[in-house]
């Protein structure tokens, strides 16, 4: 059995845990406000920690392995840190009609990572999703949080390679030096 | 706040509305936003502020309008003039259309008469396009919460069931129980705790009428669900929406604040005894959770998985409460049938679908966007006429709907009347509204793989039958679109299919299935060009005819 009566302090003096207390309060520590209090986890700091995780776990006395469970379960939430920018290609149905699969490999090609991973120097995160609701902009893509509609090659390009920036740039050079 | 209150706010909006000789409606749903109009809509009030008109003409931001993909959309007065891929720049074009009858340049005007604005019947969407989402008041005046307050009122639970039956409203979120009856079993399980549940995890692919409606006009989901507490004995609803959908969710948290300051929603609603609280949950992202037992184990904190049926929600639910789960277009639908009466709701449609139903038509086809027409009507006329047809002169290959669950219609169907034992006759489902147009551009295996590839990763693992048997089809059928297979191969396809669809727990796994075997039925053809010539017909699959030897080993 959990402790039921245990205060349990945040993983870290970050002042944002505060945010996270408050949405646990507003559903008084029921363990079925997991999905809820998650979700404002992953807003707060952009993505669930392993300390997060066992936090949210004791606080709602809820199995850290149940919380485990449902945060893998979910494909919204992440556990690995975003990228300073995201580029998220929607495959939904129209999309995909329209070539979101072209536009997948555009961005691996410019940015070259693949799928669900992070640039090197953690500039640009490459994501998909299943279906954005914007059909009739087919195809989206997300751009930091901004949803852009009728997307082709040329464009998605320009804007990875606007992302990418000069970080980019210094990285080739390096590794030219490297060599 | 009783009837009288909100028949003042009513009369006052109307009053305050009168004032203005002219209203510029500027489309601030999802589509359109993601194209500035936000930025067109400051424009056009600055615009406003600078000629000095502010007294005579009202810009006000409104939900969705139709034509998606020819956003930012902006319309005057009663929808006469329209205008379409506006720009900031164009503001000023706009006032002077609009109070000074000039004409605007023809790049931004679209013509109000065409067919995908005039061929459509709005129930559902009646106050899309024309009222603010984030003002109650707005939804007051369009008759708002006037079918609330005349069953806590007037009707007794039963009276209110009665009408729901009457009407002939069947589920709109792709199975189509028949609503009438599921209220009915809710209402005689008991007189314990009974919970009321918005399913709005819209997660078929290439559907958005419930994020729509959501963002259009709100208030009309939450009075539905309201009215269905009454009639049910729930005196507590959630609403299930995607985390996707985060402006659908803003607008449904302003709509629940208003509505409880105003007392339409909370305790002792219109002065009487009924109290009705709703909640919103956030889904995050498993299209599995639009079935109602994974939903409500999410509810529940947990993970998304189903669990047998019986027993039924409407007997054991949330927390093992009776409860009643409805999509959010069949919960929109309710407030007019309660205003207008059942009787009036069956006269539209066919003998078995009654009413209207919501389409998000995509895909390749020229009008693309949110259609709302009455049941009966024909695929051709929503491809054709509303839509508009297929662009640039390419020829109609097929129409998918209902998503992974629905199936792929073909050409010699097209003149089937759209209700839901139609389109179950020729394999593929009603579903919950998605309609994606698909050219000869399209290759019908891929399109099986697609939805075979988004099955496999959706299923929730729970059964086998689904877990390992989409991964299975989806192998098959990537071999085939690779140019690999055989015709055994094909027949494992096959055989599969039936197993699937047979054997797994839950409705997703149950349908899985369905996109693969109304190609397999239809598009057979393409299927053979890619296992016996190795060719694309469509160009999408780079299949790669394998050596005679090489298949001996197979």
């Amino acid at each position: 059995m959990l402790p039921t009566s245990k205060i349990v302090s945040p993983p870290s003096d970050d002042k944002r845990w505060k945010i996270v207390d408050g949405m646990m309060r507003r559903h008084g520590h029921e363990p079925h406000a997991l999905i809820e209090v998650l979700h404002t986890v992953q807003e707060t700091f952009g993505f669930l920690t392993d300390d997060g995780l066992r936090y949210v776990a004791a606080s709602l006395r809820v199995p850290t392995s149940r919380v485990y469970g449902v945060a893998t379960f979910y494909h919204f939430f992440t556990m690995r840190p975003p990228g300073r920018h995201t580029c998220v290609v929607c495959t939904g149905t129209a999309c995909h009609i329209k070539g979101a699969s072209t536009l997948l490999s555009a961005v691996q090609e410019e940015a070259k990572i693949k799928l669900g991973e992070t640039t090197k120097d953690g500039n640009l995160s490459l994501l998909t999703a299943r279906c954005l609701g914007s059909c009739g902009l087919a195809p989206a893509v997300v751009f930091d949080g901004q949803v852009a509609g009728k997307i082709t090659t040329e464009s998605i390009k320009k804007r990875v390679r606007d992302f990418l920036g000069n970080d980019q740039e210094t990285e080739i050079l390096a590794v030219g030096e490297h060599q | 706040m009783n009837q009288d209150d909100l028949a003042n706010i009513a009369a006052q909006t109307k009053q305050a509305d009168s004032r203005y000789d002219h209203v510029i409606k500027v489309c601030v749903a999802a589509g359109c936003l993601s194209a500035n109009s936000d930025q067109v809509k400051t424009q056009i009030e600055s615009e406003v502020k600078q000629r000095g008109l502010e007294t005579c003409c009202k810009v006000k931001g409104v939900g969705c309008m139709g034509l998606c993909a020819a956003g930012p959309l902006v319309s005057g007065d009663t929808n006469e003039k329209m205008f379409q891929n506006v720009t900031p720049a164009d503001a000023s074009a706009i006032l002077d259309s609009v109070m000074d009858d000039k004409p605007a340049p023809a790049n931004i005007v679209i013509d109000s008469h065409l067919d995908f604005f005039t061929g459509q019947k709005k129930i559902v969407l009646e106050n899309s396009g024309e009222i603010d989402p984030e003002r109650v008041e707005d939804y007051i005046a369009a008759d708002g919460y006037e079918a609330l307050f005349h069953c806590i009122t007037k009707l007794k639970p039963l009276g209110v069931i009665e009408q729901v039956t009457k009407s002939g409203l069947r589920g709109r979120g792709g199975a189509g129980f028949p609503t009438g009856l599921k209220w009915t079993t809710v209402y005689k399980a008991g007189s314990g705790q009974k919970y009321v549940i918005c399913n709005a995890d819209e997660g078929d692919p290439g559907a958005f009428m419930d994020r729509s409606v959501l963002e259009s006009d709100p208030h009309r989901v939450l009075e539905g669900m309201a009215i269905a507490g009454y009639a049910v004995g729930a005196n507590k609803g959630f609403i299930y929406c995607r985390a996707e959908y985060p402006l659908a969710v803003k607008r449904l948290r302003t709509a629940i604040r208003q509505a409880e300051s105003n007392g339409l929603l909370g305790m002792n609603i219109g002065d009487t005894h009924f109290d009705f609280k709703i909640e919103i949950r956030l889904g995050a992202g498993a299209f599995v959770c639009g079935e109602e037992t994974a939903l409500i184990a999410s509810i529940e904190g947990g993970r998304g998985t189903p669990r047998p049926r019986p027993p039924f929600p409407a007997q054991q639910g949330l927390w093992n409460s009776p409860t009643l789960i409805n999509n959010v277009e069949t919960f929109a639908n309710i407030p007019p049938i309660i205003r207008r009466g059942g009787e009036w709701y069956s006269s539209i449609g066919t003998e078995k679908s009654k009413g209207t139903k919501v389409f998000a038509l995509a895909g390749r086809v020229t009008n693309t966007g949110l259609i709302e027409v009455p049941m009966g009507i024909t695929l051709r006329e929503i491809i054709f006429k509303l839509g508009g047809g297929i662009p640039e002169g390419r020829r109609f290959k097929a129409v998918q709907s209902g998503g992974p669950s629905g199936g792929c219609v073909p050409e010699q169907f097209l003149d089937i009347p759209v209700d839901y034992d139609s389109l179950a006759s020729v394999g593929s489902i009603m579903g919950s509204g998605g309609m994606i147009v698909m050219d000869e551009t399209s290759c019908m295996v891929d399109v099986a793989k697609f939805f075979m590839d988004f099955c496999m990763t959706e299923s929730c693992g729970k059964c086998v039958p689904c877990r390992v048997g989409t991964t299975q089809m989806h192998n098959i059928l990537e071999l085939i679109s690779l140019g690999q297979a055989t015709q055994k191969d094909l027949n494992r396809l096959q055989e599969l299919t039936g197993m699937v669809k047979a054997a797994s727990l839950c409705g997703l796994g149950q349908t899985a299935p369905n996109p693969t075997l109304t190609t397999l039925r239809y598009f057979m053809d393409e299927y053979r060009a890619h296992i016996e010539e190795g060719r694309c017909p469509a160009g999408i699959c780079h299949p790669v005819k394998v050596e005679e030897e090489a298949e001996v080993g197979v």
